[in-house]
């Protein structure tokens, strides 16, 4: 066992991890923190995407102590308690989703995927999620609440 | 993933000095292959000596007419750095199609080159480029880096450091990807520079490799006609539930058409 100490969500956090403990482990188990979730556990679905100091990664693929003194954000951080993020409202409303499992990871990577292109065009869009699997194939309207909530995150 | 000890040193010879100390220890770059191997329990080593801690392995440079990077680099900042775009446009080209987003956010140079998968996109820039590969005690020239499959010409505990990559005329890299993994299915790298031209494939044999008759070749005529005359044999090539091998001895020839063609018609 040993001490990690990072920020997550804008809180500072100091637990114990063993060192096989993986990223997505210590952020579901020993903070609670069950959004962010495990779909393949093979570092292909993207379920598992959180943002470590501002670039999405899959916490699925990292050990826990790999994250020491970095700043994570979970889909949990992303607004303020009882309010949605652009991103959020912007799949609410064009029905990004269908089973909802994907959805933590495919809005963390959405977020990540805007900040570095603010207006991507369909392709880019396409293109900046090929690391998140949909099994509901529901791709046509997550690409759709990308766009808006590109549009919405500028204003 | 079974139990290991970890630690992250803040200097390289307190990282091989932890290498030499454990009893089957492994360096973690950015573990985007080494952490789901290890999960499936095909590596199992006693100590991870993490990497990450070690500021002198990151970073990018001009050294004279060559490109530096270090060997803890990410793809997602070679992908990205106007060093890189400014001077091998086909390297930055190269990293930003590896894996996905999330990967290249992870996955790092060094990591790649170490783990010489035969589908991974690096090896053919390192071979196609006539990069040197510096490590913690040489250098090694990178046509004698990639000795077979998922083998390097590295020691037991010898770390990279950096790559150097000299600076071509021009060069394309031109992959046909596995659309589930992004993994080359195969991946062809054409340089045009002062030593020459230089062809090297990935994905389609064990090991990247040079195909130095079609170099020969495109030396004396440098067009996308000439690439018609060279294959690669069936009978060399990796046969496997992507692709098989007939597939993957054509496309070898099309993407370095189509290497060919980009570079002539400027297209980089």
């Amino acid at each position: 066992m040993a001490t990690l100490t990072l920020t997550v969500n804008g809180k500072p956090v100091s637990a114990q991890a063993e060192a096989n403990t993986l990223l997505v482990e210590f952020l579901r188990e020993t903070l609670g923190l069950t959004g962010t979730h495990v779909g393949c556990d093979t570092s292909q679905c993207g379920a598992c995407v959180v943002h470590l100091d501002g670039l999405a990664v899959k916490s699925c693929t990292m050990l826990a102590l790999q994250a020491e003194g970095t700043e994570v954000t979970t889909i949990e951080g992303l607004a303020p308690p009882g309010s949605l993020h652009p991103m959020q409202v912007a799949f609410h409303q064009n029905h990004g989703l269908q089973c909802g499992f994907c959805t933590p990871g495919m809005v963390m990577a959405s977020v990540a995927l805007v900040t570095d292109n603010p207006n991507p065009s369909e392709p880019e869009v396409r293109q900046g999620l090929a690391g998140n699997l949909c099994r509901c194939t529901g791709y046509q309207n997550i690409v759709k609440s990308v766009i808006a909530g590109a549009r919405a995150m500028e204003r | 993933m079974q139990d290991f000890s970890y630690q992250r040193p803040a200097a390289l010879t307190a990282a091989i000095e932890a290498f030499e100390q454990a009893e089957d220890g492994r360096f973690l770059a950015g573990g985007q292959t080494l952490l789901p191997v290890m999960k499936h329990r095909l590596a199992t080593p006693s100590d991870l000596i993490d990497l990450a801690g070690i500021s002198d392995l990151e970073g990018i440079s001009i050294a004279g007419s060559a490109l530096s990077i270090g060997a803890m680099t990410t793809h997602a900042r070679v992908a990205s750095a106007a060093e890189v775009h400014d001077a091998i446009p086909a390297l930055a080209k190269l990293a930003g199609c590896i894996g996905d987003p999330h990967v290249r956010n992870r996955g790092t140079l060094g990591g790649s080159i170490a783990n010489n998968d035969p589908a991974a996109d690096y090896p053919a820039a390192v071979a196609g480029l006539n990069a040197t590969v510096y490590t913690d005690r040489r250098r090694i020239a990178g046509d004698d880096f990639f000795t077979g499959f998922f083998e390097t010409a590295l020691e037991e505990g010898e770390l990279i450091t950096r790559v150097e990559f000299p600076v071509a005329a021009a060069a394309c890299y031109q992959k046909f990807d596995d659309p589930a993994s992004g993994y080359a299915v195969v991946g062809v790298f054409v340089s045009r520079g002062s030593q020459g031209v230089r062809v090297a494939v990935t994905g389609a044999t064990p090991c990247v490799f040079r195909m130095r008759d079609l170099e020969a070749a495109l030396n004396r005529k440098f067009t996308p006609e000439t690439v018609s005359g060279f294959c690669v044999p069936e009978e060399e090539c990796n046969d496997d539930l992507h692709a098989t091998a007939a597939y993957r001895s054509h496309l070898v020839g099309v993407m370095a058409t189509r290497a060919v063609a980009a570079i002539t018609d400027g297209e980089m």
